[in-house]
């Protein structure tokens, strides 16, 4: 009786607290969707805030009268050619980190780890510098080349995690067995990570997505924005901003990310502390 | 003659795949290509930043007139800077503040199993799914001076009066309190994700051995849960501090510095004198004084990583 007394204490707490929370952090997110399906005439009508005629004007505006299929496009482009770049980078390093350096290991992948915390807004200014002197101003290689400096870090971080968790007995019997070192590692290791290496390419390309100090430095032209920039730089332009055609552009891409950001979390966690705060 | 070639290159086929066994040897190969980048891409231009910020440097030149630590005094000097610090510091301290208080209360909720889980998770996690720019962008929206959405709430809730309801992003305060309660709601979801591995990570019989122990709700809380949660509560606060205070993209979107510099932080300031402006040696002086919180934090991380290892 005691015991399902507690039972009862304990998912009242669990409701009591989750619920608030989603709905502060989840309510303008309900309202960015309420604001795209009203029509431009109606969003500053006091007495249509919660009710109007939904419409879906606010996404032709977007897909017809904005380079937003543009910056889609471009974001996608920076984002696959980054996550390549990063798991060539990455995987490797990562692997022999988490299994053949052993101590000097450990220290330089936390060491590798500091760097992703170096800000862009510390690097941005001498960066905008060397772009210029490569003449990639104002293209998106700019981004594909600098993007890596901070996916990189982050990901041998999380693959070393992932790493650690294959049982190394798995590797020793593939070894006795005649398998040298590397085929080890492409049939016996990689296989069995692949689950890791997706977590990583989500998060990498998520964090491609979320960028904007070097893309707002390095690219002037809006037909070679990304999403993050075009937005705010050529919506939020004119005197009249089409808030419902902004409110889908941020929607669009952020349903999405949630989904796979939940479908992933429990390897992102197991991946993020598994590397040695733990 | 064919055969003796084929022997040697075999031989030495052989010679590197043994190299390639040597743990160091194929340690080495497989990190260097990632030493290299980072060095590459992250090194050079912090070294090249440190030698900006010596310099008169303006755009258009990548190197300028050396002209000492000229730069530091003037941005020292500078009211608006001074100004910046403080803002930042403010921005910093209580956001995360709000934050490691909800995420340590949220992730002693999600971690349990519970009807309805998946859903909430979801609405938990959108802050920080969703790119950051364009999130903030939709604040902008709900700040609206005519159609502010809080100012609904707040006008039927008879808080604030109908005729003139505040005015969130133009007036001083209220614009710093506005960016500060953004950066708190975008760092939230990803500090109790944190705090979530934190708990998980908690043996299981530690927990059993605290039920038998008749700890029970609070005391189990104090005694057990919260000291081997402290450690990677601090991997969240440290993270939190580093995203926040070297970020400008909340406070560059919502308000840019204004009104009058009320907002302005070292980042947004520093993006206005080095890009804007094109004082590129003053500007990179600026964001140097990031520095040392960021030396800070790392050497917390550092000693935490050493005392995790031993224990």
């Amino acid at each position: 009786m005691a015991a399902l007394v507690r039972a009862w204490r304990e998912k009242g707490f669990v409701y009591a607290v989750a619920i608030p929370f989603a709905v502060v952090l989840g309510f303008p997110f309900a309202w960015m969707a309420v604001t795209a399906l009203k029509s431009q005439a109606e969003v500053f009508q006091p007495s249509h805030t919660w009710s109007f005629h939904p419409t879906l004007s606010s996404f032709g505006f977007l897909f017809h009268h904005t380079k937003y299929v543009r910056w889609l496009e471009n974001t996608c482009f920076v984002g696959l050619l980054v996550v390549a770049i990063t798991l060539l980078v990455a995987v490797p390093a990562g692997y022999a980190l988490a299994r053949l350096a052993g101590r000097v290991g450990q220290s330089l992948g936390v060491a590798i780890f500091l760097t992703y915390l170096v800000p862009p807004t510390l690097l941005f200014l001498p960066l905008s510098r060397v772009i210029s002197t490569l003449h990639l101003q104002d293209r998106l290689w700019a981004l594909v080349l600098v993007y890596p400096s901070f996916t990189v870090p982050f990901a041998i971080w999380l693959l070393m995690g992932f790493f650690k968790t294959i049982p190394q007995e798995l590797e020793d019997a593939a070894l006795v067995d005649g398998c040298s070192r590397l085929s080890t590692i492409v049939r016996i290791v990689f296989p069995i990570s692949i689950p890791g290496i997706l977590t990583v390419v989500i998060f990498t390309f998520s964090l491609v997505v979320n960028e904007f100090v070097y893309a707002i430095t390095f690219i002037t032209s809006s037909t070679n924005r990304t999403l993050s920039v075009g937005v705010p730089t050529d919506l939020i332009r004119a005197d009249l901003f089409n808030w419902p055609g902004i409110m889908a552009a941020i929607l669009i891409p952020s349903i999405p990310l949630a989904l796979v950001y939940n479908a992933f979390l429990n390897r992102f966690i197991a991946g993020f502390t598994g590397g040695a705060f733990r | 003659m064919a055969s003796v070639a084929a022997a040697a290159g075999s031989r030495r086929l052989r010679r590197v795949s043994q190299l390639a066994h040597r743990r160091g040897v194929l340690a080495a190969v497989l990190i260097s290509p990632a030493v290299l980048f980072i060095g590459a891409l992250v090194g050079t231009p912090l070294v090249l930043a440190v030698y900006l910020s010596l310099t008169d440097a303006t755009a258009g030149s990548l190197s300028g007139r050396w002209v000492g630590f000229a730069n530091f005094r003037h941005v020292w000097a500078d009211g608006i800077f001074r100004g910046a610090l403080w803002h930042t510091f403010l921005f910093t301290a209580i956001s995360q503040a709000v934050v490691v208080l909800g995420a340590g209360l949220l992730a002693h909720a999600l971690v349990r199993r519970f009807r309805g889980r998946w859903l909430l998770r979801f609405l938990i996690l959108l802050p920080w799914a969703a790119p950051v720019a364009l999130t903030t962008i939709g604040f902008l929206w709900f700040f609206d001076p005519l159609a502010s959405i809080w100012n609904w709430f707040l006008i039927h809730l008879h808080l604030v009066s109908k005729t003139s309801p505040p005015n969130w992003l133009g007036t001083p305060t209220l614009a710093l309190t506005s960016i500060i309660v953004v950066q708190a709601w975008r760092i939230l979801p990803f500090a109790t994700v944190i705090f979530i591995a934190g708990i998980s990570s908690i043996p299981q019989e530690v927990d059993d051995a605290a039920a038998i122990d008749a700890a029970d709700g609070l005391k189990k809380f104090w005694y057990v849960s919260l000291p081997l949660q402290l450690p990677i509560a601090l991997v969240a606060l440290l993270f939190g501090i580093v995203f926040t205070a070297t970020d400008m993209v909340v406070p560059y979107l919502l308000t840019n510095g204004g009104p009058f510099n009320s907002t302005q932080m070292i980042t947004t300031w520093a993006f206005q004198t080095g890009i804007n402006s094109g004082n590129i040696g003053e500007g990179a002086a600026m964001s140097l004084f990031m520095l040392p919180v960021l030396a800070a934090v790392a050497v917390g991380m550092l000693v935490f990583a050493r005392r995790s290892e031993v224990a």
